[in-house]
């Protein structure tokens, strides 16, 4: 069930390209309507789920691959990665639906998003190392494809940035790989048996080095401080649905990689390191939020505020390595507050990237002071704005609240000085208004004049995106059930 | 042991040969236009080899003719490769070749040269090794000068020279290493050596390590790599950049192998790999001509190729890994040349570009192979990278992996400045008078009439070699147990 959910979209995109001179009609119906099925299995997955044992996985699957170097084509699910498949599935229908009326090479955009739909949830399932890296590194060349080709201003140089820079990290990550690898004892790239023999044990500088590989392959794709300078043009530059993947899924990587592969495979190393990780992430909420306060660009803005949003999760899952008597409880609430943060900043973040391209398809800019007055002539689109930025600033009510919340009583319990990074929310909520004000206020004029209120098809794309924030931030149980049992696995084994 | 089942270990290398001399004889006889003969004895004498080194494999690992000739699991995928990929080599270039002046005789020197090289990989005694050395090499300097350009022949010259002066290092080397080890052989050598004066060993084994780097197309035997690719024949250049690495490459693990520990070879090898891989790849940057930067981007493969080499008898992934690496290191450069052999009249980056629209599958391929070069799963070359640098970190050289890993990142700028443009849309008439960038010299053909060359056997070869690419890439781990058993002595 797991592999069918994974490999659909790969399929469906190999059938694609093989027929030639398909009409566009049929191929974007073909898109959503597999995105579609994808989802459903997906939801399907959800609700047959439950909760496995401590070092067990739901829909475990495991085929020999490469028996000689102990890899194995292994997936399976538990609380942290569950989550994430369905975002994955929702933010690309949500694509899928946005896109119906895009005219440029729908056949090859299409097959690229599919396989990059299947790279992605294969990634979240993915237990083998190699397999994590072979879909991490696929991740990479599919979003290449999609900003050099539909991108628009200097995309060129953009997605030529976003690969080598992303490269370099994912090698970083293969090199940590490797460490692993010959650091256990049998070798074995599986991640669940790494998690029971715990790598480096009596070797604690081995350790922090193939922990920096690690960290560094995964702060480039989160992007954190001071690895973040390829987010910003990526995003300008891309399609609305390449940022709004980019945004919503492909950060995702990079966190996820932390929870599943860096904290309970090197947890000494992670303990020893908590504080610094900390530090990052403070830094790149505060410096996050203060260069999106400066921005004048919707998209650059929108971008650098994932940066601040992403710092939070790096100090959750800091916070969480820094071990003290009673901080069990303090560790569990971070971890959930990273992973639902996860959730959040990508149905958020795809959300406002959605709308950045509806500001862009109409009048081809993204500069804020060009617009002015815009909620008369577009109530809807004011509307919707205004939801997703006060989600992405953390209102009570919406998802972007319930993970802040726990990150912060998660970490501050355990650290008290990461509430160093408490003034960022501050200075989001400032500049969320402040663009708000700047796009919707005052009196209609410059290129709001005229401007085309959401058309049915982006109200459903952008709507249904928002609309799980809210049920998030409503009635988060359903979601917290899922992650909470994983969070407090994770917290032992980074504990032990 | 008896002669006759050593005459059949030998059976490949047999089949080899017949097929070359049979070839020029039934070229010398065949009128122009009834080539076609001599091409197929050729590939069938290669496919023949092929099949009974895959037969001979089956076997127990060996070596023949007073351990001379090791028959084992390296000069068995050695041999496989080799036939195979000159094999594809001549069905890739049918196009190029048929109907030309020298038919027949380039499919003969193809084939000796290629026995050349599987005796090379195969030897397990120096004056063999010294052999196969010359029986690679001399049919290569002809074949490079056989489309008889102004550039063919300076090629040709560099690489005789070339040949020539690390031909002799080589013999000196062996010389010096038969004056200490009182014999030729490596079971002599492997035992004698370790008591030999160090200062000669280090002098012998380096006089015999640089020629065989001059095959490998590795630092500093390397300069007639490019000026070959650029100058020879599109499926000469695919030969040259792919089997004779092969063969060095075992040939080099295999002496290695033996070798004592009383000196850091390690250490310099180590050296020539990281050289090889960083030379390769700047120098690669800023070409423009596609063939001069396959060029330079197989000597940067070779320096990754040299990992699993440095550590031979350090680590038990050594063999296999190499093995997998050279396997898909033929598939995919193999792969990216029938491109190019696809599209003659396309020399430079900036012909490349619009290519998806025109002929998606040779785009396809190209973007395949490229990336298989760069080492993205799941094409093979990823997991050859995978275990040579897992092999590299398990002998202790972790700060040559680390410059891989660097070296690997900077490769793919090269690579995507050829492929990232053939998506872009062609170049229109009227922008071309605003862009600053020089327009491609006039060729012989307009890019325009491309279309209607019909290189079908070149493109069919390159979506072959791609599909094979990414599928011996997914079954990398049948490859890699099959791979699995240590070298005969």
């Amino acid at each position: 069930m797991l592999s069918l959910a994974i490999f659909l979209p790969l399929v469906a995109a190999a059938v694609l390209a093989a027929i030639p001179r398909i009409p566009d009609t049929v191929v974007r119906w073909t898109w959503l309507a597999v995105t579609l099925v994808d989802l459903a299995i997906l939801v399907g997955m959800w609700f047959s789920y439950t909760s496995p044992q401590p070092g067990e996985l739901a829909f475990e699957e495991q085929l020999r691959w490469m028996p000689s170097v102990g890899s194995s084509y292994h997936v399976g699910v538990d609380g942290l990665s569950l989550p994430l498949l369905a975002l994955t599935g929702v933010v690309f229908v949500a694509c899928a639906i946005y896109a119906l009326k895009d005219r440029d090479r729908q056949k090859s955009q299409a097959g690229l998003f599919l396989f990059l739909q299947s790279v992605s949830l294969g990634l979240f399932a993915a237990q083998d190392l190699i397999l994590f890296f072979a879909f991490f590194d696929l991740t990479i060349v599919a979003m290449y494809f999609i900003i050099a080709g539909w991108g628009h201003g200097d995309a060129a140089r953009s997605a030529l940035k976003f690969f080598l820079y992303t490269f370099l990290g994912s090698l970083s990550l293969l090199l940590g790989f490797i460490g692993l690898y010959l650091g256990s004892e049998p070798h074995t790239f599986d991640v669940v048996e790494l998690a029971k023999t715990t790598p480096f044990q009596n070797a604690p500088v081995a350790a922090g080095f193939v922990l920096a590989a690690i960290f560094i392959g995964l702060a480039i794709k989160t992007p954190t401080f001071p690895f973040h300078t390829w987010l910003p043009p990526a995003h300008t530059d891309a399609p609305a649905i390449g940022s709004a993947v980019l945004a919503g899924v492909m950060l995702k990587l990079g966190t996820y990689g932390f929870v599943r592969i860096a904290m309970p495979l090197l947890p000494d190393a992670w303990r020893s390191w908590a504080w610094l990780i900390v530090a990052i992430g403070i830094i790149s909420v505060l410096y996050g939020a203060l260069v999106a306060l400066a921005q004048t660009d919707v998209k650059r803005m929108i971008a650098y505020t994932s940066v601040n949003h992403m710092g939070y999760v790096i100090i959750a899952v800091g916070a969480a390595g820094v071990v003290s008597d009673s901080s069990a409880q303090a560790q569990q609430l971070a971890i959930t507050g990273a992973v639902v943060q996860m959730v959040s900043h990508g149905l958020v973040t795809a959300a406002l990237f959605l709308l950045a391209g509806v500001l862009y398809e109409r009048r081809s800019s993204y500069d804020l002071d060009s617009f002015g007055g815009l909620a008369a002539p577009a109530p809807r689109f004011a509307a919707f704005f205004a939801v997703a930025a006060f989600a992405s600033l953390g209102l009570p009510g919406l998802s972007g609240f319930i993970a802040e919340f726990q990150i912060f009583t998660g970490s501050i319990g355990t650290v008290p000085l990461s509430a160093i990074a408490l003034p960022g929310i501050l200075i989001t909520a400032a500049l969320f208004l402040r663009a708000l004000q700047r796009l919707f206020t005052g009196a209609t004029c410059g290129l709001s004049v005229d401007f085309t209120d959401l058309r049915p098809r982006e109200v459903l794309s952008i709507g249904s995106l928002l609309l799980l924030s809210v049920v998030i931030g409503v009635f988060p149980r359903f979601l917290l059930d899922v992650i909470e049992p994983a969070a407090s696995v994770l917290a032992v084994l980074v504990g032990r | 042991m008896n002669s006759g089942s050593d005459i059949l270990a030998l059976l490949p290398e047999i089949a080899v040969f017949l097929g070359a001399v049979v070839t020029l004889v039934a070229g010398s006889f065949l009128p122009r236009n009834r080539q076609v003969v001599a091409r197929w004895i050729a590939i069938i004498a290669l496919l023949t080899a092929a099949i009974a080194a895959a037969a001979g494999a089956a076997g127990p690992a060996m070596t023949v003719f007073n351990s001379t000739f090791a028959v084992d699991v390296g000069s068995n995928v050695a041999r496989i490769i080799i036939t195979l990929a000159t094999a594809f080599v001549i069905v890739l270039g049918v196009e190029e070749l048929s109907g030309s002046r020298r038919e027949s005789e380039t499919y003969s020197l193809l084939l000796l040269s290629a026995l050349g090289t599987m005796v090379l990989a195969g030897t397990s005694d120096l004056l063999i090794l010294v052999t196969g050395y010359l029986l690679a090499s001399i049919p290569l300097y002809a074949l490079i000068g056989m489309s008889r350009s102004a550039r063919a022949a300076e090629a040709a010259l560099k690489t005789y020279l070339l040949g020539a002066l690390l031909g002799i290092s080589m013999m000196v080397g062996v010389a010096v290493l038969y004056g200490i080890g009182g014999g030729t052989s490596y079971r002599q050598l492997g035992s004698a050596l370790g008591d030999a004066p160090a200062a000669a060993l280090a002098v012998g084994l380096a006089a015999v390590v640089g020629g065989l780097m001059f095959k490998a197309g590795g630092v500093p035997g390397h300069f007639w790599i490019p000026d070959a690719t650029q100058a020879a024949g599109v499926s000469v250049a695919a030969y040259l950049t792919t089997v004779p690495k092969i063969g060095a490459l075992v040939a080099a693990f295999r002496l290695l192998d033996i070798m004592p520990s009383t000196i850091e070879w390690p250490l310099v090898l180590a050296i020539v790999a990281a050289a090889s891989m960083t030379l390769g790849n700047f120098a690669a940057f800023w070409q423009d001509d596609v063939r001069r930067l396959l060029g330079w981007s197989t000597v940067s493969q070779v320096g990754y190729l040299l990992l699993p080499v440095t550590v031979a008898g350090a680590s038990s992934l050594a063999l296999p890994s190499l093995l997998l690496y050279l396997v898909g290191y033929a598939a995919t450069n193999l792969t990216a040349f029938a491109v190019v052999a696809a599209f003659p009249f396309r020399r430079t980056l900036a012909d490349y570009r619009g290519v998806a629209r025109s002929h998606p599958w040779l785009a396809g391929s190209l973007v395949v192979s490229l990336l298989g070069l760069i080492g993205t799963p799941p094409t093979v070359i990823f997991f050859g990278k995978l275990t040579t640098f897992t092999a590299a970190w398990d002998g202790g050289l972790v700060w040559l992996v680390v410059i891989a890993v660097i070296n690997s990142v900077a490769s793919v700028f090269y690579y995507l400045r050829w492929f990232a443009p053939m998506f872009f849309r062609p170049v229109e008439r009227h922008s071309v008078a605003v862009t600053p960038t020089p327009t491609p010299a006039p060729s012989p053909t307009p890019i325009a009439d491309v279309g209607t060359v019909r290189r079908r056997w070149a493109m069919h070869s390159a979506i072959l070699g791609a599909a094979s690419v990414v599928i011996i890439g997914v079954l990398g781990g049948v490859v890699l147990s099959l791979v699995g058993s240590p070298l005969a002595l």
